[in-house]
């Protein structure tokens, strides 16, 4: 399988604080891997130095062929990005944001009005175009800000916590929307505090204090712990945490 | 009580704690009253003045040789007759010209008064006001020196007429101006911000469901910013005095108890804004826009009152400016006492009050 | 304790319907959890409660007194703990802590014996700014706060949105210390999960609450029969059980799709494997099972 992000040895300080201490690994192409820790883990951090937002501090990263520390903006071009806190802008209407975000990544006009039409389709949206992103529900807005995310068909899409307070219904609704981008052959990388979410990766990994903890399918995760679910390896192995013990 | 003092504490720790805001706080007043002064002495700087003395005794020879020694000015010319003085105001020869008074020494010494007349060229009336208040400041000091000398009090009267601009009344306009213009902006702006941002943050949310007392956290926001803003009067004060060489001829107590009091007055105005606004950004705008105009047309320091139209007279009466500044100039530079200027004192008073209690009045007690 | 009746509120003069007709009853001492997504309405009706809000409709009492005629009466029993932290982020946390001891007229040492199961966790830190603190410290800080001058009635708005499962752990064990000394608390939490810790539970989405019970309650009286379905390929699963005649509802449960039923539809198992046989999926594993709090969350949405 063709790996689309490589870490090697990546490492980030904030002073005399090492939020990412060295971690290695590798993500395959069209997988869905699971980035999970607890808070302060080192997640975020991690997160920000694949998509070219933040320089590491030592080691080395490439990422859709791309290296972090050198061609970020190549990366940044390759890539989507959808986090809980930066989707879309509430006072432009539905239909305005996909604009915006298809301009921005480059699209033609035609080939934009055209892909609108289909992201409204899929989303049963034709009805909200006109409605400021503002005024619709937490749910609806995730499933916009993921396909505004995939709009420019990137192989790779970081996901920020993009399930955090909405209903059960509408939060499988979006890994359904999930698991059809991976069916087209798109990378996803994503981070969530639901553990359930967990079992629905390829892969996961675990941070515990800057470092992989562990990394393996669901099921060979809950083998190795011994455990009946997610949920429970990652109690296991965040209670092995140093900085937890200040907490 | 224990909840207020604790309310008070912690305003203090806010103020102390960022750094910043109070380096900029205190700082600004200073760097703009600086930027003033350096940009007063460097356009005085030089002066051409003339001189007409049909006198021609030691006194009037001494202060001319005075005058010509400051650094401010040169005497480039001695005339014979007051008309003289048109025409070289006209050919823009000189600034000013000091006009000694027939007999000068012999009348000082008989009658322990003489007079000198500055006529200033007030065309540009500020370098007008500021070359005739140098002028008489050198003639002040020979006096001063005069009166060490002898027990008998020698007087020398300085009359000031400023051609072109005749009707122009003091020469100390500018200064008082900037310290009213600065009181108001920066205390005001202070408490504009002070509550709203709590709103802003969220903290209010947890206040709220307190029993804490409206008046409580209106005051306790009040009095760290009260003496920051003392402390900007007393940095003011002593700015105007020895830098801008302004006079502090009233009672100093009474000058800095009516500060006190327009800085109270400017604070209230900054809570009642700061319980009315949502946003800090729109807390500011008001306090910044909507204050400056009005403070700068209706205080009567750059534009004079009495020429106004009868409707924009009126205005200016809710005008808080145009009191203090007139409190100013009084206690200031002409040295009146309480008993001339309790009117305005007493409408400041009220102001204050009525603020203050329209602040905790519209204080919410709920959220939106 | 806690009484709401026919509580309505609307904002933007009537645009939007953040509660509709809400009716609840808080026992003394209960643990009780108000559960639902973003945009429910949890905050409006945890606002109501703390008298930051008054209601368009209905009435809501706290300990007997009213929400908008007593509001004074509320504000001193009650200790309330928003979404946001709402700390000074500038103060150290003992000055914080001290400032919400004074504000209510009593002191830090007073009431050390309350808040010190908490308390003594950040204690260690105490002069450190709370705008430094990690996460978990804030709601420790937050907690203790809420907790200094003695409340019969704990508000806490989502406390737990955006934490970690361990830390949401730890925080529910400490809620449940703090009931046995005999406080009332309400929680409310977008993780259903987190259901099984209340003594009762109101599920509310578009600001209805939709049902009013116990965990337990709510989940034997889930009326479909429920199969927690797996086959090598979670996806293509799902995807071909929704066009299966006679299942109403199916959804990635985890590693299972959670496949409810209608009782008389005559579908069952057996039958439900050899449509998957058909499909070509391996390793096909169907169980029927007792539903969860989560989908008696989706069943009642429906």
């Amino acid at each position: 399988m063709k790996k689309i992000i490589e870490t090697q040895g990546l490492t980030r300080t904030f002073g005399a604080f090492t939020a990412v201490d060295a971690i290695s690994f590798d993500v395959y192409e069209g997988e869905i891997f699971g980035f999970l820790g607890a808070n302060g883990a080192g997640k975020t951090t991690a997160m920000k130095m694949l998509s070219g937002l933040l320089a590491p501090s030592g080691g080395s990263a490439t990422v859709v062929g791309f290296d972090v520390k050198t061609q970020s903006e190549d990366i940044k071009k390759q890539i989507g990005y959808m986090s809980q806190r930066f989707s879309l802008y509430e006072d432009l209407t539905v239909l305005e944001n996909i604009h915006l975000f298809g301009s921005i990544y480059g699209l033609k006009k035609a080939e934009l009005a055209q892909k609108a039409e289909v992201l409204l389709e899929q989303l049963e949206f034709t009805d909200q175009r006109n409605t400021l992103v503002g005024d619709l529900p937490l749910g609806w807005k995730q499933k916009l800000s993921f396909s505004v995310a995939m709009l420019h068909e990137p192989r790779l899409v970081f996901l920020d916590e993009p399930t955090g307070g909405v209903d059960p219904i509408t939060r499988r609704q979006f890994w359904e929307m999930i698991y059809a981008a991976a069916h087209k052959g798109a990378t996803v990388f994503v981070t969530t505090h639901y553990m359930d979410e967990a079992e629905y990766c390829d892969r996961v990994s675990i941070m515990v204090d800057g470092k992989i903890a562990a990394l393996d399918t669901p099921h060979n995760l809950k083998r190795q712990f011994n455990a009946p679910d997610m949920n429970d390896v990652f109690l296991q192995l965040a209670a092995t945490s140093v900085a937890r013990a200040g907490f | 009580m224990n909840t207020f003092l604790a309310f008070v504490i912690k305003e203090f720790r806010h103020v102390l704690r960022d750094r910043r805001s109070l380096i900029v706080v205190i700082g600004m007043p200073i760097i703009m009253l600086l930027l003033y002064g350096f940009a007063l002495s460097n356009e005085v700087k030089n002066s051409r003045i003339a001189i007409l003395d049909t006198s021609r005794d030691d006194v009037t020879r001494t202060l001319t040789e005075r005058l010509d020694a400051s650094r401010y000015f040169t005497v480039v010319q001695h005339i014979d007759r007051p008309e003289e003085a048109d025409a070289l105001f006209r050919q823009g020869k000189v600034r000013a010209v000091v006009v000694f008074q027939p007999m000068f020494q012999q009348t000082l010494l008989h009658t322990n008064a003489a007079s000198v007349q500055i006529l200033a060229d007030a065309s540009d009336t500020n370098t007008g006001n500021t070359v005739a208040f140098y002028i008489s400041n050198v003639l002040r000091a020979y006096q001063n020196e005069l009166l060490d000398q002898q027990k008998l009090p020698y007087h020398i009267n300085v009359e000031t007429q400023m051609a072109y601009n005749p009707q122009l009344k003091s020469a100390f306009n500018f200064v008082p101006g900037v310290m009213v213009l600065i009181l108001i902006l920066l205390c005001s702006m202070l408490t504009a911000v002070a509550i709203v941002k709590e709103k802003e943050m969220g903290t209010m949310e947890l206040i709220l469901v307190s029993p804490v007392r409206p008046w409580m956290m209106i005051v306790a926001k009040a009095l760290p910013f009260l003496v920051v803003g003392l402390l900007n009067v007393a940095v003011i004060l002593i700015m105007a005095y020895t830098i801008l060489g302004l006079p502090l001829r009233g009672s100093l107590l009474l000058l800095i108890a009516e500060c006190g009091l327009f800085v109270l007055l400017a604070l209230s105005l900054g809570l009642f804004i700061s319980t009315r606004t949502n946003s800090q950004q729109v807390a500011l705008f008001i306090s910044l826009v909507g204050l400056m105009l009005p403070s700068l047309v209706f205080s009567g320091f750059m534009f004079p009152l009495e020429n106004m139209p009868k409707p924009l007279q009126v205005v200016s009466n809710i005008v808080p400016t145009k009191y203090f500044f007139s409190i100013l100039k009084s206690v200031m530079i002409k040295g009146l006492g309480f008993s001339y200027v309790w009117k305005e004192t007493l409408i400041m008073a009220t102001m204050t009050l009525v603020l203050m209690l329209l602040a905790i009045r519209s204080f919410k007690i709920r959220l939106q | 304790m806690i009484t709401v009746q026919n509580i309505s509120k609307t904002y933007n003069k009537g645009a939007v319907k953040a509660l509709d007709n809400i009716n609840l009853e808080i026992q003394r001492g209960e643990l009780f959890g108000l559960i639902g997504p973003d945009g429910a309405g949890k905050t409006t009706l945890f606002r109501i409660l703390a008298t930051l809000l008054v209601p368009d409709q209905g009435t809501a009492t706290v300990n007997g007194a009213d929400v908008v005629r007593d509001y004074k009466a509320i504000r001193r029993t009650i200790g309330y703990m928003p979404g946001r932290f709402s700390l000074y982020p500038d103060l150290t946390i003992l000055e914080n802590l001290e400032f919400y001891a004074a504000v209510f007229g009593t002191t830090i040492a007073e009431n050390y014996a309350q808040i010190k199961p908490i308390y003594s966790q950040i204690e260690p830190f105490k002069h450190r700014r709370a705008g430094q603190l990690s996460g978990g410290m804030k709601q420790k800080l937050a907690l203790s706060c809420a907790l200094v001058h003695q409340p019969d009635v704990l508000l806490l708005d989502e406390p737990t949105t955006g934490v970690d499962p361990v830390s949401r752990q730890e925080f529910w064990d400490m809620l449940q210390l703090l009931q046995k000394t005999g406080l009332t608390i309400v929680v409310s939490t977008p993780y259903m999960d987190e259901a099984d810790r209340c003594d009762r539970i109101g599920l509310i989405q578009k600001g209805k609450m939709m049902s009013v019970n116990t965990p337990q309650g709510i989940t034997s009286g889930y009326q479909p029969d429920l199969y927690a379905v797996r086959s090598s390929n979670m996806y293509q699963l799902i995807t071909d059980l929704r066009q299966l005649d006679g299942i109403s509802t199916c959804y990635a449960f985890g590693e299972d799709a959670h496949v409810s039923v209608a009782s008389n539809s005559g579908l069952n198992a057996p039958a439900m494997e050899a449509f998957l046989k058909q499909k070509a999926h391996n390793n096909i594993q169907i169980t029927p099972i007792a539903a969860s709090i989560e989908d008696c969350f989706i069943e009642l949405m429906r």
